[in-house]
């Protein structure tokens, strides 16, 4: 009886987050193929065919016939989807790069604080992460507006004359997205580099080893876990952002989580942003993999 | 280990610089007299009345404050669940599909997700509501609750279970007055992280939500379109503080259980 119990709940403990995901995570992926294959029409659902079983199973073959890839001939057709795809890959990857610079110097001197502060620095890493991710984007705009903060900073300090022009344009995306992201290359460098033994460093350094050439040798090839996991963590989301460019790089930025937001919400075409959607999963489909490996070759490590 | 160099000191104080400037900015002029968010006018805190006084403002902060509260519950029992299955049972029929569905979420663009959620309850004909953006959320955030419990419980001592069940305990029973106890702050910080990101959440709330259930990010969102004002940073600073805190009182809970454990530890030792 315990020993069925036992079994019952085992069960139900597999069971139900799997059932969960499949209905709100992956049958919607499969819905959202199926609209980009449909039409725009002027219905609720602004769709068609709708594909429902109210005409019967032959009304739903009919349906099937209706089906065409006409909306991706389309996004192939205008070059607006695809520079907005490649500029969307180019500022993820440049951001990507960005962050990673600015965040391995901080992930190191964290990894060799004095041991009693260390828990100290990470709680301070993770703070940011639970404040709103628009209130800090938000947050920048009085800083880089053209009579912002940094201006009135700058002009004072008489290091310009001009108010320097950083919002609305790129290098306010790429700030943008360093900011917000941060956290989430700190962190898994932070756990790479802690656990790392300098006594090798030392090592290399007591045979004549230059600084520079044993970071390059010892430090950063160990580190390299952290890094690919910080940089998925970082290029795969910005990718698709929509909040950051949104807000801090104005109307003329083309970025493909934008095109999609206007797709929807402003044209209404659903079928158009379901297409979108499934190239840009496409597009996403290897990082994410990779990524996913990642975490489990790191759960096996941990066992 | 070797001395905190110069260096490493300068990289880790400018980063939090960097970090946290930004926020002590905005905090500090949400209680700006002027009406510029950028020129200081001396100290006030009318935009708190102001904001208080903004029925608009005030629907989306119930409504973000309720949604938050029961996704995060929700999405608790369903992430601890999920970490339970990933770490407990290493053999089971798809579940290389399983885990997938548990990271990807994590890192997947949020106006996929958005839009995806949506097409499917358009398709289940529920309508755009306080209940669609309440499903929404208890998906995205369950993946990250089951992150935050599975990492605790990789390193849990499997003997503390063994031993119950040698002592007779049946499988629930030990789940229940062993395991559950151990894993309890990973389970509670797994929550305040489900909370704050439903809290925090523009995109997939836009997609999923209808008329009559706007949420405070997009309420907020739809104002600094129109324009900054300092009732948007006393909007802001009062959700940090809220976040604060929780954080705060978490943390201190932690610590009394960590000493009441200690204390526990030597009253065993003694005896």
């Amino acid at each position: 009886m315990q020993r069925l119990a036992a079994a019952v709940a085992s069960r139900l403990v597999i069971a139900v987050p799997y059932v969960w995901l499949l209905v709100f995570f992956l049958i919607p992926f499969v819905i959202v193929f199926k609209i980009s294959l449909s039409q725009t029409a002027i219905a609720m659902p602004p769709y068609v065919p709708t594909l429902g079983f109210s005409d019967g199973i032959s009304g739903l073959f009919d349906g099937l016939k209706e089906l065409s890839a006409d909306n991706y001939i389309w996004l192939t057709e205008d070059s607006l989807y695809f520079n907005a795809y490649l500029s969307s890959v180019i500022i993820a990857g440049i951001s990507t790069i960005l962050t990673l610079m600015v965040g391995y110097p901080i992930a190191y001197g964290m990894a060799r604080a004095p041991t009693t502060l260390r828990p100290i620095l990470l709680m301070l890493v993770i703070l940011p992460f639970w404040t709103s991710f628009l209130i800090r984007v938000y947050a920048w705009i009085g800083i880089l507006k053209p009579e912002g903060l940094l201006n009135q900073l700058l002009l004072s300090l008489h290091l310009i004359d001009q108010p320097l022009i950083i919002m609305n344009t790129h290098t306010a995306i790429f700030i943008g997205i360093v900011y917000s992201y941060l956290p989430f290359m700190v962190l898994p460098l932070y756990s790479a580099l802690e656990k790392m033994d300098y006594s090798l460093i030392e090592a290399a350094q007591d045979l004549g080893c230059r600084p520079s050439s044993a970071f390059w040798k010892i430090t950063f090839p160990l580190s390299l876990p952290g890094v690919i996991a910080g940089c998925l963590l970082v290029f795969i989301p910005a990718v698709g952002e929509f909040v950051i460019p949104d807000l801090l790089g104005g109307s003329q930025t083309l970025m493909i989580g934008k095109t999609l937001w206007n797709e929807f919400f402003a044209n209404r075409d659903w079928p158009v942003s379901s297409a979108v959607a499934v190239i840009l999963l496409l597009l996403l489909v290897v990082p994410i993999m990779i990524f996913q490996q990642a975490q489990a070759r790191a759960q096996e490590q941990g066992r | 280990m070797g001395k905190w160099s110069r260096f490493n000191i300068s990289s880790v104080v400018l980063g939090f610089a960097f970090l946290y400037l930004p926020i002590v900015i905005l905090i500090v002029f949400s209680f700006n007299e002027s009406k510029l968010v950028t020129v200081w006018g001396g100290f006030s805190t009318k935009w708190y009345v102001s904001m208080f006084s903004n029925r608009g403002l005030m629907d989306a902060a119930w409504v973000t404050a309720r949604v938050g509260v029961i996704s995060a519950t929700f999405a608790t029992i369903l992430g601890t669940m999920a970490a339970l299955a990933l770490t407990r049972y290493t053999r089971f029929r798809g579940r290389v599909l399983f885990s997938g569905m548990v990271f990807a979420p994590l890192v997947m663009p949020e106006v996929i997700t958005g839009l995806s959620l949506l097409l499917l309850f358009v398709a289940m004909g529920l309508d755009r509501g306080f209940l669609t953006v309440t499903l929404a959320h208890i998906t995205f955030t369950m993946c990250f609750v089951a992150v935050v419990v599975q990492s605790r419980l990789i390193t849990f001592d499997r003997s503390l279970e063994e031993a119950a069940m040698d002592l007779g305990a049946t499988p629930v029973r030990t789940f229940f007055a062993i395991t559950l106890p151990v894993i309890a702050p990973a389970i509670i910080s797994g929550w305040m992280l489900a909370f704050t990101l439903s809290l925090d959440d523009l995109v997939i709330a836009s997609f999923t939500s209808g008329p009559g259930a706007t949420t405070l990010p997009m309420k907020i969102y739809s104002q600094v379109r129109l324009g900054v004002t300092p009732e948007i940073n006393a909007v802001c600073t009062l959700l940090i503080a809220v976040v604060a805190v929780g954080i705060l009182i978490a943390s201190i809970a932690n610590k009394r259980r960590e000493a009441q454990r200690i204390v526990d530890e030597q009253a065993a030792l003694r005896n």
